[in-house]
């Protein structure tokens, strides 16, 4: 061991990739190289994991502008605009941290859309807690639902969709999903790279210091008690800046001076500098005394590792770096001058006059791949064989006790504090439809988005349950009037150096490969948040690969919601219903089962599915539509009952099912490719059958809806249902605020 | 006719006046940031909402000390249009331009939603073209929107005809359950006594289309008409 000298600093590296980075070196790193490397090679930032499974995704179309390895996927949507999206992970910090930490993931998932050049245009945040009783849940999500709130409110972009998921195995981990969707002009679009040698470097927005070093080595490690010590790693949010670096940096992006453009978040400035020169091809200098910085005394160390918040880099054309001053000073934006793009192919950090690093800058940003043992999980074999459960016996109560469950009751307590109107474009708002849709200014078209999982059905089955959630998004915009253009998703699994958390990975993305070609549906990027593990009890969360989706709404008339319209419309079912409870609403909540058989995913039937009611609303022959998921058919004609405020009256032997099948099953089952419509008149629900026919879905009328309060669902002559619509109502609106300690509306 | 938008650092609705009085009604309207606003070109002009400064101190506290605000004061002195809409209501109370006070919601949260509002007097720059009693749906979105005032300067800003919009249930009527924020008399809206400033806490401007509406109407592009009208007559 003699010739190995002792890292001056602390690492979380791995024996042999400490071995590698000597050797690419051909020399001892300082201690400012190790910092780099630990942060670049870090699980967050280098996907030195989970890159060899997510190239089985598919990410090309006609529509697709830039796909993964950016900033944002890009997305043509017609008459020359684009919308960039993105999604990201702020687990841990949340669960550290709630309030700062959600505020956080917001801020940073804006600046990666405005660093391709596009105006933030909305937000969506998928949250995933523990059990809605626990004191810990009710701190974690208040705080969360809060400081997305205070953050996206004050920056102006209206957060407009969204799920919130509780469930036991995300007690310690909390999974905090936030997505953002911009617009822009598609031959307006800007890269993170360096391309011209020359070009200076300003970094913009706010100081420099402290906070969030090492943030992203935090997010590579497991929670455990210690974490809380950790909290000085989680980043604090300042949206007012935030506001005012969208303006300023749009304005700036205006005057075509800027040849690259990149967001500071996790890894600093040593991921911005490293990643674009690396994209490039080109070299970079930095003089990091030149940094603007909130505390004295920072060493390079600091200023080459620090999180803070609020920071963007830009390569400037000399020519207009006097322009570019102009505008900053115009908003009081602060800013400093740190360096240049060189051609010498290396990164170049100097602190003071001397050079404190040197590497290429591939070799921070290609980092070796690590290949991880797979192996199925133990657990399966037990839950995938329990016993189908006695039915009970009144299953009306059954109805309203699936409907005060905190995964299916109503969420309003979370998006009311959530401004969804500003910026003039949202034409269906939460709690109204499968997915919000939102018009595009400048072309008079639409755009559908929502985000969905089911970690409960991924937890049985992963391959099915991604794959399902991915359907399940399709089919929200769908059932809004869109058209799925492409997703990008957001795995959040456990410590992925444990193979049965990996097998999860793995079979969660090929199922996610398997839809997406079944669908033609592409993927344009992702994140990857491992190690979302609690350290004492070894609990992983249940794995969630959680899609957020892009549909095209191509004319605003198409747009449709869940609330039944009119009374006497014929509902019609499209798609079969199997036997398939396993991890359902309804085993978790009535029978405290977790198990059984799971629903399978079927790209053909989702095709036959989708494409017909597609062609059905184009035509005008839907009046409301909903898909059927958490809770099943039951369920899904109650919630659209609930929002027409009227009751339905439906014959359950007219349902397109296998056979045999019990009562429950019909009701509860959450089979995939299923969407509940209703037409106008009989006729039009006619047209619609045929239009199933013609696609190979299943389909049938399966009752209509009645002009009073009573929600019935019949068994040939006899009564398996009777519920009160306006109680279903209040048994559905109560359970969040209850639990918070608030009054429902 | 020119109106004006002022945009402050943090204001975030700025763009949205200005589409809809642009794109919707059509009339010429300039975004102009408040360094630069000089008051005498325009005919009216509006504070939008967002969170200016941050809402640091207390909303709209630190925007009524701009200079900006010193021309306002100039054009409403004058009796041309202004209105505040949301954190520009704010600012025209913190600046003096509109009598009492608004305090963080009973609710202690931020709360968006559309709500019921009626009007209460015709009698104002924004309100002209509204008949009293007339019932409109316009979202709000805040968290300090819960207007205050002591009884005895209520008192007075009835006699005044000060009140401009309450929020109401759906039949019209003022009570507690359609009161989405604690404020005192269901108050939204009010008016100084020549009714040529007015602030409110609802967003106009999200309700000026009926493709924006869950009721498919569009009953916020009213007060920008009646502006407009005002300014004709």
């Amino acid at each position: 061991m003699g010739r190995t000298k002792a890292i001056p600093v602390k690492v979380n590296l791995s024996k042999k990739e400490i071995r590698v980075i000597r050797r690419l070196m051909g020399r001892e790193p300082t201690l400012e190289e190790w910092g780099m490397f630990d942060i670049m090679w870090s699980e967050h930032c280098s996907y030195k994991s989970s890159r060899p499974i997510l190239k089985k995704l598919p990410t090309s179309s006609p529509r697709v502008v830039v796909g993964p390895g950016y900033d944002s996927g890009i997305v043509d949507v017609g008459d020359g605009y684009v919308v960039a999206f993105k999604v990201e992970s702020h687990n841990h910090p949340s669960a550290i941290e709630p309030y700062n930490g959600a505020a956080t993931g917001i801020g940073g998932i804006v600046r990666d859309v405005l660093a391709i050049g596009a105006r933030p245009i909305l937000l969506i945040d998928p949250l995933r807690f523990g059990r809605l009783e626990s004191s810990r849940t009710k701190w974690l999500f208040r705080y969360v639902v809060k400081g997305i709130g205070d953050y996206g409110n004050c920056i102006g972009v209206p957060t407009v969709a969204g799920e919130v998921e509780f469930d036991e195995s995300f007690e310690t981990n909390c999974l905090v999903n936030v997505a953002c969707y911009g617009v822009a002009k598609k031959d307006k679009i800007f890269l993170a790279r360096f391309d011209n040698p020359g070009d200076i470097l300003i970094l913009i927005g706010g100081s420099t210091g402290r906070d969030g070093i090492h943030g992203v080595t935090f997010a590579s490690k497991t929670i455990g008690e210690k974490s809380e010590e950790d909290r000085p790693a989680v980043q604090i949010g300042d949206p007012f800046t935030k506001k005012l670096l969208i303006e300023t940096v749009l304005e700036i992006l205006e005057t075509g001076y800027v040849h690259g453009i990149k967001d500071l978040g996790g890894g600093g400035l040593t991921c911005a500098t490293s990643e674009m020169a690396a994209k490039g091809g080109t070299g970079v200098e930095i003089e990091l005394d030149k940094v603007h910085v909130r505390e004295e005394g920072m060493t390079p160390y600091e200023l080459l590792l620090s999180e803070s918040q609020e920071r963007m880099l830009l390569a400037v054309d000399p020519k207009g770096v006097d322009e570019v001053k102009k505008i900053l000073e115009k908003y009081e934006i602060p800013y400093s001058i740190i360096g240049r793009v060189t051609d010498t192919g290396l990164l170049v950090a100097k602190f003071n006059g001397k050079v404190v690093a040197s590497i290429p800058p591939k070799y921070l940003a290609e980092t070796p791949v690590v290949r991880r043992k797979a192996k199925k999980p133990s657990y399966l074999r037990k839950v995938l064989k329990v016993k189908k459960p006695r039915e009970p016996k009144n299953l009306s109560e059954t109805v309203y006790r699936l409907l005060e469950a905190p995964n299916i009751a109503c969420k309003e307590w979370v998006y009311r504090q959530y401004d969804h109107e500003v910026g003039v474009r949202t034409v269906l708002k939460p709690g109204e439809a499968d997915a919000a849709v939102l018009r595009i200014l400048e072309t008079g078209r639409g755009i559908a988005v929502k985000a969905d999982c089911n970690s409960r059905h991924s937890y049985l089955d992963p391959f099915n349950g991604s794959a399902g959630a991915l359907a399940e998004a399709v089919r929200n915009v769908v059932c809004v009037g869109g058209e799925p253009l492409a997703y990008t998703d957001c795995c959040n699994f456990g410590n992925p150096e444990n193979p049965e958390v990996f097998w999860q990975f793995k079979r969660g993305v090929e199922g996610l490969a398997y839809m997406s070609r079944a669908l033609g549906v592409p993927c344009v990027g992702g994140n990857v948040s491992f190690y979302n593990e609690d350290e004492n009890t070894r609990v992983a969360v249940k794995p969630s690969i959680v899609v957020v989706m892009l549909g095209l709404v191509e004319n605003l008339e198409w747009v449709t919601t869940m609330a039944f319209k009119g009374y006497g419309e014929p509902i019609v079912l499209v798609g079969k219903t199997y036997p398939e409870l396993g991890g359902s609403e309804y085993y978790h909540e009535i029978h405290g089962l977790t198990g059984g058989k799971p629903p399978k995913a079927d790209g053909k039937k989702e095709k036959a599915t989708v494409k017909t009611v597609m062609e059905a609303i184009r035509n005008g022959f839907v009046t409301s539509a909903h898909d059927c998921s958490k809770g099943g058919l039951a369920i899904a004609l109650a919630l659209m009952a609930i929002k027409g405020k009227m009751g339905v009256k439906v014959d359950l032997s007219k349902v397109p099912s296998s056979k045999p099948i019990r009562m429950d099953e019909l009701l509860f089952s959450e089979s995939y490719a299923r969407i509940v419509l209703t037409a106008p008149n009989l006729d039009s629900a006619k047209k619609i059958l045929k239009i199933a026919g013609k696609n190979g879905a299943p389909a049938n009328i399966i009752g209509e809806t009645v002009d009073d309060d009573r929600f019935t669902l019949m068994m040939g002559l006899k009564k398996t249902v009777e519920c009160s619509v306006s109680l279903m109502e209040k048994v559905w609106r109560e359970t969040i605020p209850k639990a918070m300690g608030e009054e429902a509306e | 006719m020119r109106f004006a938008v002022i945009q402050f650092p943090g204001s975030n609705c700025d763009y949205d006046v200005v589409y809809v009085l642009k794109n919707v009604l059509g009339v010429p309207t300039d975004l102009v940031w408040h360094k630069f606003f000089k008051g005498d070109v325009y005919d009216a002009v509006i504070l939008p909402g967002g969170f200016s400064y941050g809402d640091y101190l207390r909303s709209g506290a630190i925007a009524s000390h701009s200079p900006a605000m010193e021309e306002v004061k100039k054009i409403a002195e004058d009796g041309r249009p202004v209105l505040g809409i949301c954190n520009g209501f704010q600012i025209l109370i913190e600046a003096g331009l509109l009598p009492g006070a608004l305090m963080p919601n009973d609710c202690l949260k931020f709360v968006c939603k559309w709500v019921t509002l009626k009007c209460e007097t015709s009698g104002t720059a924004f309100t002209c073209m509204i008949p009293e009693g007339r019932l409109l749906h316009i979202p709000i979105a805040h968290r300090e929107g819960r207007y205050f005032n002591t009884r005895e300067e209520l008192e007075k800003m009835r006699e005044n005809r000060q009140i401009v919009f309450r929020y109401v249930d759906e039949k019209g009527e003022v009570n507690s359950k359609a009161n989405p924020n604690g404020s005192v008399e269901n108050i939204a809206s009010v008016c100084n006594v020549k009714g040529n400033v007015v602030g409110l806490m609802p967003h106009p401007e999200r309700a000026s289309e009926k493709v924006l509406s869950p009721y498919k109407d569009c009953d916020g592009i009213l007060l920008f008409k009646s502006m407009v009208r005002f300014l004709k007559s």
